[in-house]
């Protein structure tokens, strides 16, 4: 068991706490720098998958875990970004670069500019608000037909840096890494932020309202800001998904993306870093063992492939609905659990987690 | 008289938004959580009733499917709440609309696994007939529905005044701890509020189904219902069946009088209207939290 004695304020608040995490950290970077050399190109693809619903996972994070705000809307961030990155490149000539963080820009802009009115919404509004602008995102995709290429879609354009092609399908090794750039650079972004003042203050959003205008946080001015920063991360997402698809309409953008991105967080565990990772992997991975448990059914019963419609989204849904009722606090939370029990080993109690019930205090009083 | 026809649709489509609306406002106004699964509940009974009912089904006759599904739907709503919604007494709202959310899927994919992805029509003695008014001819599965809405928000307007049960429920949503403390067994109530929405749902489906034909991605109509909650005011039931009838309205309107393309937009443009001019609905009950 580690303890950490804080003799300066600054201490509280580095980068890693200590040595051996930053090591640890360290090392997984290094592993996932050389997972090309271990693995063939399906599972670079499958790896390259996650970590781009890591990037749009943790944009949702900072807005739903950390600043307290649900949406239920961030495929249309994902799409704005994607559309964003895919027409400055492609129409405008910009290398990818520029294009792609100014594709982040238009998508925080967008989600300041969907901030404004959703300010004056808490809970349950906001969720609702944000699915209409998820259904709406398809509508107006359709709509813009001249620029977004409507139902036909568009295509991304090839990537080059620095003189180096970069091609999704041709060198998914060099894609992977950029989408890894990209990931650890968001994943330091965020890091810092939570050290900073504004991570501060987007906790004490969260938690009280009341208690944050209080202590002198404006809250209308934090929300905006998560919203823009959030929805900057996912509008990177999407520039990355948009590559990853290569083609792209408005049928990919769905209702059903952002209902998976809020689920994939839960799942993760809400209000951490690491819950974004955590959720990424799961989602990665439950479509693929749906896939072996299907074909090793199959091989067992001696019959082909039974495709059954819906399978995939109803297991995913199941999945949920046990880390709701067992474990609220996700994957990353029951890892911190046994991180706990061992590091105390034997005397972790077993009410110590134990959930503390109150009454709820309703909504519309407020 | 085209525009009698155009309101006579969009006051049957309309009143089946409201019912799937009156069902979110029920469980919304009782437990604190809204149910998203809403929409598939009365996709389910819906189907329930078509599996009772159709001849390539089950055959029974058409009014005693109709019980049946309102009866199943009823005691899977009580049961979804006992079984899984119950343990997230006193969690933040977020956990339960996850829940339900998650909650809709399988369902959905139950009754994909069960009634298969294609359109099925519920066989009913209203559908195809027409009514003749003077000049103008109006589908009788349209004006059934009308009145069935209305005989059924009658029935619950006076089971909400005038039943113990009904007061017990009212008085267990404005709040519970003073309920519990009037000895209202609000866990149970809940469970039956929970119930009273799986009837609702499956009404809400067997109209619906009467009307057109259901497969199970319609559960997705339980958005537009909400469009049609938040309009109305999510706290109000009168308000929910209000809001049904307008997004109901608009939408014949839209799709005949705007260019294609912008029609399904309408319902949430307007959603999103009133959100930011009256974030708690036309007919809103909330007040300042003062401290």
């Amino acid at each position: 068991m580690r303890v950490h004695f804080n003799t300066t304020y600054d201490r509280d608040i580095r980068l890693f706490p200590d040595t051996r995490d930053a090591v640890r950290y360290g090392l997984l970077v290094a592993v996932a720098i050389a997972l090309p050399f271990l693995l063939d190109d399906f599972l670079i693809g499958e790896a390259t998958n996650v970590l781009i619903w890591a990037i749009a996972g943790m944009g949702l994070m900072l807005l739903t875990g950390h600043a307290g705000q649900p949406s239920l809307g961030h495929a249309a961030f994902l799409a704005a970004g994607c559309y964003a990155h895919a027409i400055l490149m492609g129409r405008f000539g910009l290398p990818f670069a520029a294009s792609f963080v100014l594709a982040g820009a238009v998508a925080g802009s967008v989600g300041v500019l969907v901030a404004i009115p959703a300010l004056r919404l808490h809970g349950i509004y906001l969720a609702i608000a944000t699915l209409a602008l998820s259904i709406l995102t398809e509508d107006i995709i359709v709509l813009a037909e001249p620029w977004t290429g409507g139902v036909a879609g568009m295509t991304a354009p090839d990537i080059s840096i620095l003189g180096m092609r970069i091609d999704r399908l041709g060198s998914p090794d060099s894609f992977y890494w950029l989408c890894l750039a990209v990931a650890v650079l968001v994943t330091l972004g965020y890091r810092n932020i939570l050290r900073a003042p504004l991570g501060r203050a987007l906790l004490a959003v969260r938690d009280s309202e009341v208690s944050a205008r209080a202590m002198g946080v404006s809250p209308a001015r934090t929300k905006t800001v998560a919203f823009g920063l959030s929805c900057m991360t996912t509008g990177w997402a999407g520039a990355l998904m948009g590559h990853f698809f290569y083609t792209f309409n408005h049928e990919v953008f769905t209702l059903v993306i952002s209902i998976q991105l809020l689920l994939m967080i839960v799942i993760g565990g809400l209000g951490s870093i690491h819950g974004a990772y955590y959720g990424a992997v799961v989602v990665a991975i439950v479509p693929q063992a749906i896939n072996v448990a299907r074909d090793g059914i199959a091989g067992l019963f001696g019959g082909g492939g039974v495709a059954i419609p819906g399978l995939e989204i109803g297991i995913f849904g199941l999945i949920l609905i046990f880390f709701i009722l067992f474990e609220p606090l996700g994957v990353h939370g029951r890892m911190v659990k046994w991180r706990i029990y061992f590091e105390l080993f034997p005397f972790c109690r077993r009410d110590m987690f134990r959930r503390q019930k109150s009454y709820l205090r309703t909504e519309r009083m407020r | 008289m085209e525009i009698l026809q155009l309101i006579v649709s969009g006051l049957a489509n309309g009143s089946v938004y409201g019912l799937i609306a009156l069902g979110f406002v029920l469980i919304y106004k009782a437990t604190e959580q809204v149910n998203f699964a809403q929409g598939d509940m009365m996709m389910l009974g819906a189907f329930i009733a078509l599996g009772l009912g159709n001849d390539s089904q089950l055959g029974a006759p058409f009014w005693l499917a109709c019980a049946g599904a309102i009866l199943a739907m009823a005691a899977i709503g009580w049961t979804l709440e006992r079984a899984v919604l119950r343990h997230l007494f006193g969690q933040p709202q977020i956990a339960a609309m996850m829940l339900t959310i998650a909650l809709g899927f399988l369902l959905r994919f139950v009754a994909g696994a069960i009634w298969g992805h294609d359109p099925l029509a519920l066989e009913n003695p209203v559908a195809g007939k027409t009514l003749r008014l003077g000049g103008t001819v109006l589908g009788l599965d349209e004006v059934a529905t009308i009145a069935v809405t209305v005989l059924l928000t009658g029935l619950l307007y006076l089971f909400f005044r005038r039943t113990r049960l009904g007061v017990a429920m009212q008085a267990s949503s404005q709040n519970q701890l003073a309920a519990y403390c009037m000895g209202i067994p609000v866990r149970r109530v809940h469970g039956l509020i929970w119930a009273l929405a799986g009837a609702t749902a499956a009404v809400a489906g067997i109209l619906f189904a009467s009307k057109g034909s259901i497969d199970p991605g319609t559960g997705f109509l339980g958005i537009k219902a909400f469009a049609a909650a938040v309009i109305g005011g999510f706290g109000s039931l009168p308000g929910a069946l209000a809001g049904g009838l307008i997004v109901g309205l608009i939408e014949p309107f839209a799709s005949r009088y705007l260019a294609t393309g912008y029609a399904p937009i309408v319902p949430y443009a307007v959603m999103l209207l009133v959100l930011v001019v009256r974030p708690h609905g036309i007919f809103a009950q909330v007040h300042a939290k003062k401290v």
